[in-house]
């Protein structure tokens, strides 16, 4: 490790990929000073998804006023920060561009490094950032609206991808149900609320390649659904969302247990958007410790976008890779760097 | 007063700084759309090439467009934060009146008309620039239009208007249709950060700047999916 990355080193990170406007002040890659999150969830909901040139505007508007209050709660001066971070890939590019665009006049003004963080790796080391104390390696389930992946953790920076969604990610799938059923948006959220109140036994819709490997398949489930609602038109809506919501769940746990069996992992991390849901984490905890695994369950804060990921990942690379080029610019494909 | 200029609002990115003695030092950058990669790069160059440090700056200076929705933001959003961090206003600019700048000594109306993609143009008429008066005066509001409300316009007015900028070009034989019309030609046809400056730098000596917070990009569109949501409601609504 460079000097780069020390036990006192402060990032300021910077998150604009989707529809979250976030920033945060972390020291030596733990510790969370601040972390900002202004959500544009209210904006697109009338959208029934996220609309790249609505979520673009927003993160313009609020860009400053995020940054400012995050700086200012982490009650330090700007002098203080080492280094500034942003997420620069994947994501909407008209939304990545105006964190990119933040961090790096930040980092010319200040006359600090620059750090260009990958989101999904962000991700993994959001569960870190509520445990340090995990040790590697760690198999991480990654689920989002945009992605479902099974990652293992081998050390910092190097990762394998165990298996992946071949269609739908699990959170576009709740997405598309909750709007069939008439839940809202976003569908997590409102599919949890419903499923608390209905039987998730009621209806037993299929677990897709249960026992097929650890990629995942969502939508055939998504058309199972839909076509059940249509022969049964008075099934009761909370009934449904609790039975896709076990059906979902069930698949996620089960591969993510077969996992870390196959390679040995120490640990279980949950982490990404949907990660916020509560059966999955109730599931992830009993399961995964049942099978002798540490379980990781992060904060549903530190779960759903944020910035203290983005600074915390930040510190990793800049001891490991130094600074990120000033010509750097987003790339909305950014893939996760796996090992064979 | 030293400011810095900063034009990402059309295809290509250029920057410069000026003081009271006029321009410093410019880059440019015929880029196709690359504004995020090259814009730090290129203000770094311009600070390098003047012998100055950014703690130095006194104000920035940025496009609001109307324009390329990304690129205006990418150069809204480094003038904001540079401007936050140092503490220092930000002047914002109009990018036809950038344009119109470029058409000096000429006794005409100014047609300004850039190229808004969609069969549409942004657009707006000047008062040319005088020796009272060195910057351009607007006439009409910025507007987003199909050219042929400008043509239309043009011929109402009939008197001598010189037309520039990338949206004349693109459609300059229904320009040219109108006899009165004159086209400044391609050379003028986009936004400079010098244009940019020029007209920054007289309006910091009346200090109409606003804060980092303060600034907003000039779209003069609504996003598609607002169109189709309240197109959407108002068929539900009959
Ligand atoms: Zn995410």
């Amino acid at each position: 490790m460079t000097t780069l990355a020390t036990p006192d080193t402060v990032i300021l990170g910077i998150e604009t990929s989707c529809d979250e406007t976030a920033a945060a002040v972390v020291l030596g890659g733990n510790d969370v000073l601040s972390s900002v999150v202004s959500s544009q969830i209210d904006i697109h909901a009338r959208f029934g998804g996220v609309v790249p040139e609505v979520a673009s505007r927003a993160h313009l508007e609020s860009i400053i006023p995020v940054i400012q209050e995050a700086v200012h709660s982490a009650g330090i001066d700007p002098s203080r920060i080492d280094a500034v971070a942003a997420t620069v890939g994947p994501g909407l590019i008209g939304a990545l561009l105006v964190g990119v665009s933040a961090a790096k006049a930040l980092a010319l003004v200040w006359d600090k490094p620059f750090v260009g963080v990958n989101h999904m790796e962000a991700h993994l080391y959001a569960g870190l950032l509520d445990d340090p104390t995990l040790e590697f390696p760690l198999v991480v389930l990654l689920v989002s609206g945009g992605h479902t992946m099974l990652v293992e953790m081998i050390g910092h920076g190097t990762y394998r991808l165990l298996g992946r969604t071949i269609d739908d990610a699990a959170g576009e799938a709740y997405d598309k149900v909750a709007r069939y059923l008439d839940l809202g948006y976003p569908g997590g959220p409102a599919i949890d609320a419903a499923a608390e109140l209905g039987n998730p036994e009621a209806i037993n819709f299929p677990r897709a390649m249960m026992h097929d490997g650890l990629n995942f398949s969502f939508s055939g489930l998504k058309t199972s659904v839909i076509n059940y609602v249509r022969k049964n038109p008075d099934v009761s809506n909370i009934d449904v969302a609790a039975s896709f919501q076990a059906a979902v769940v069930d698949v996620l746990v089960a591969k993510t247990i077969m996992a870390a069996q196959q390679v040995g992992a120490v640990g279980v991390v949950l982490g990404g958007g949907v990660a916020a849901n509560s059966r999955l984490r109730a599931q992830l905890q009993s399961q995964g410790q049942l099978n002798g695994f540490r379980v990781a369950v992060p904060s549903r804060a530190m779960c759903t976008d944020n910035a203290a990921m983005i600074a915390a990942a930040a510190w990793h690379r800049l001891g490991s890779d130094g600074p990120t080029d000033m010509s750097v610019g987003a790339n909305p494909n950014l893939a996760l760097p796996v090992v064979a | 007063m030293l400011i810095l200029g900063i034009e990402t609002a059309v295809e290509h990115v250029s920057v410069a700084l000026a003081d009271h003695r006029g321009i410093l030092a410019t880059s440019s950058l015929a880029s196709d759309r690359r504004h995020a990669e090259s814009l730090v790069p290129m203000i770094q160059f311009v600070c390098a090439q003047a012998g100055i440090n950014t703690a130095e700056l006194d104000a920035i200076a940025v496009d609001t467009g109307p324009g390329l929705f990304t690129g205006m933001r990418v150069g809204i959003t480094t003038a904001q934060s540079m401007a936050w961090a140092l503490d220092i206003p930000i002047i914002p600019v109009c990018s036809l009146d950038i344009v119109a700048q470029r058409v000096t000594r000429c006794d005409d109306i100014i047609a300004v008309a850039l190229d808004a993609r969609r069969g549409e143009v942004y657009w707006a008429l000047y008062r040319p620039t005088s020796d009272t008066s060195p910057i351009v005066q607007p006439l009409t509001e910025p507007v987003v239009t199909t050219p042929d409300d400008l043509v239309a316009l043009l011929h109402e007015r009939a008197q001598m208007v010189v037309c520039v900028g990338s949206g004349i070009e693109r459609y300059k034989e229904m320009i040219e249709s109108v006899s009165s019309a004159q086209c400044a030609g391609p050379a003028y046809a986009q936004p400079r950060a010098q244009e940019l400056l020029t007209i920054a730098t007289q309006r910091a000596i009346r200090e109409e700047w606003v804060s980092a917070s303060e600034i907003e990009a000039m779209y003069l569109r609504v996003p598609d999916a607002e169109i189709n949501w309240a197109t959407r409601q108002s068929a539900q609504d009959h």
